[in-house]
């Protein structure tokens, strides 16, 4: 029979995110999916799974998960904290069994925001559009419409293929020592000249107010320009910096509202949505305005690094691999630099 | 401001709009559901969804297959062309209880415009409606063909809840919502029908580009309705034009 994973104990948001939801904007059903693309898909491969499968997406989250029902191979990558498995310490970014009954300790990260725990095989959730991420605001997908939290009992699709083996890989870096790259506009027109040089030149810090649907950054004030900052609604896309009448900018991420009526004065870059995804509350944000053709390169790069995941999977060797922790894997994340 | 021509707006290296004005107009409405008819019958490598709004189109891509700023250009091209009106679209009978309970700004509205509640609900359901964008949350159905006389800024201070079905003005618009939420909107009555419904095949029923007309409707068939629509029926049948 196919086994449960059992979430004994959870501190901070979890939800199921797959490849999302696409092709519903029109609708206004923002797609969800993972708010860090590159650290799902390679929790996933790291179990043999597609990049895009269903996986648990931790948010600054801590948590005890026991298998039921039989053994169940996983994986976390992305923003991880310290792991044990049954009390003994594991490195993350490599697969490993975990045997019918066993606990895996998953500690709050100690940097970046979201980590994903994959599982080999899956989930046995039922999709509705086609995906069983979740959406919160909508209560659609993930397990019954909402979060997921202490004592539930996640179906698992198949069981743990025998014989596997543990791979490991560089662990994903987490990007934070540099600006967000931004494309201006679409409304960057509604905005004074000195709004445009303070959302450029200064700090912002990312705010209490940050989730799956917009992360709301402290700071300076962005003045608007004499137009004042209402128009009429038009489309939001992932990565919208929107300036309400506070001047304070907010970024739009995976769950957002699709249409808004306060001007957009950039855009992040597909490639760099990740790299903001992963900055917590009170870290510093800086932006950056690259032209488009910039930003479809790094586009490109994002999706090679991506590519790269699987031919990068090799074999857990020894006690050395299986402590590497995340900080010592200097060379690999300058391998993951897209410039 | 009128723009002449439509712009090419950039939304980062996965999107662009073309915007073709900035106010709520049927004519701009017209010409944006036109661009996502043509664009939806033939859509060119790499094109994702488009997202159409009151005045704008939004145009998703993947930016691994096509160039964001070539794939612009040739969009603001189609844009500027005289383009096909989209085929006939559906009406949308949709059964609305207005106040009491049902509608708690009706009589302020009314108040406000120094006309009594019934003449509020006569001028709110006289016009035929369209579909000119839905968005924010799933389902949220944003009307253009509003009376201009009951035109009304929104609340400066959003109810926290408002409830599924609400149906409500705001500025120039009209807002037929499908689940509950936030809202600073003037709430003037309430319907059983509900545009977005997961367990439901379709999920969602109105599209960008259909008609809408609102049937007063006695609070004493408010029970009746909802257990309809609670049984999946849609309780505001489409009929072709």
């Amino acid at each position: 029979m196919s086994g449960v994973l059992h979430l004994l104990r959870l501190s901070g948001a979890a939800s199921i995110q797959d490849g999302g939801r696409p092709g519903f904007l029109r609708d206004g059903l923002s797609a969800s999916g993972p708010m860090d693309r590159l650290a799902h898909a390679a929790a996933n491969v790291l179990v043999g799974n597609p990049p895009d499968a269903a996986a648990i997406e931790l948010g600054l989250a801590g948590a005890t998960l026991r298998a039921e029902g039989g053994p169940v191979r996983l994986a976390l990558a992305g923003a991880c904290g310290p792991l044990r498995l049954d009390g003994e310490p594991l490195a993350d970014h490599r697969s490993f069994l975990l045997a019918e009954g066993a606990e895996l300790t998953l500690g709050r990260p100690r940097a970046g925001v979201f980590a994903t725990l994959a599982v080999a095989g899956g989930f046995g959730l039922h999709p509705v559009l086609g995906s069983v991420a979740l959406h919160r605001r909508a209560a659609l997908g993930g397990l019954d419409g909402r979060p997921l939290r202490e004592g539930d009992r996640l179906p698992l699709a198949g069981s743990a293929p025998a014989g596997a083996a543990d791979l490991c890989l560089d662990p994903v870096p987490l990007e934070s020592d540099r600006p967000i790259r931004v494309v201006l506009g679409p409304q960057d027109d509604c905005f004074a000249s000195d709004g445009l040089a303070t959302f450029l030149e200064q700090e912002f810090t990312v705010s209490g107010q940050a989730d799956r649907m917009g992360y709301q950054l402290d700071g300076p004030a962005i003045a608007h320009g004499e137009g004042g900052f209402n128009i009429v609604s038009d489309a939001t896309v992932m990565g919208s910096v929107q300036v309400p009448g506070t001047g304070r900018p907010i970024v739009l991420m995976a769950d957002r509202q699709t249409t808004g009526g306060y001007p957009k004065i950039a855009t992040v870059v597909s490639a760099d949505l990740r790299r903001i995804a992963q900055r917590r509350p009170g870290e510093a944000v800086r932006f950056e305005a690259v032209d488009l053709a910039t930003a479809r390169k790094l586009a490109q790069g994002r999706a090679a690094a991506r590519d790269a995941l699987q031919e990068n999977l090799r074999p857990v060797v020894g006690a050395a691999e299986r402590l590497m922790a995340a900080n010592v894997a200097g060379a690999a994340v300058d391998a993951f630099r897209d410039d | 401001m009128t723009h002449d021509a439509p712009r090419l707006l950039a939304c980062g290296d996965t999107a662009f709009t073309i915007e073709f004005g900035d106010r709520i107009d049927p004519a701009l409405s017209a010409r944006v559901l036109a661009l996502d008819a043509a664009l939806r019958a033939e859509p060119p490598p790499g094109l994702c969804e488009t997202v159409p709004t009151y005045r704008s189109l939004t145009v998703h891509l993947d930016p691994l297959v096509a160039d964001p700023e070539r794939f612009g250009r040739a969009v603001l091209a189609l844009a500027a062309e005289p383009l096909p009106p989209p085929a006939t679209a559906r009406l949308w009978r949709i059964p609305v209880v207005y106040g009491g309970e049902f509608g708690i700004d009706l009589d302020a509205v009314a108040a406000h415009h120094g006309i009594a509640p019934e003449a509020v609900i006569e001028r709110h359901a006289a016009p035929e409606y369209r579909v000119a964008m839905i968005g924010f949350l799933p389902g949220y159905a944003y009307l253009e063909g509003l009376d201009p006389g009951l035109a009304l800024s929104r609340h400066p201070h959003p109810r926290p809840v408002t409830p599924a079905g609400t149906i409500s003005i705001g500025g120039a618009q009209a807002l037929v919502a499908s689940i509950a939420a936030p809202s600073g909107w003037h709430l003037l009555g309430r319907t059983p029908f509900r545009n977005f419904v997961p367990a439901r095949d379709p999920v969602f029923l109105l599209r960008p580009g259909d008609r809408v007309r609102f049937m007063p409707t006695p609070a004493e068939r408010w029970d009746a309705l909802a257990a309809a629509a609670e049984a999946g029926q849609t309780v505001a049948e489409p009929s072709a034009a």
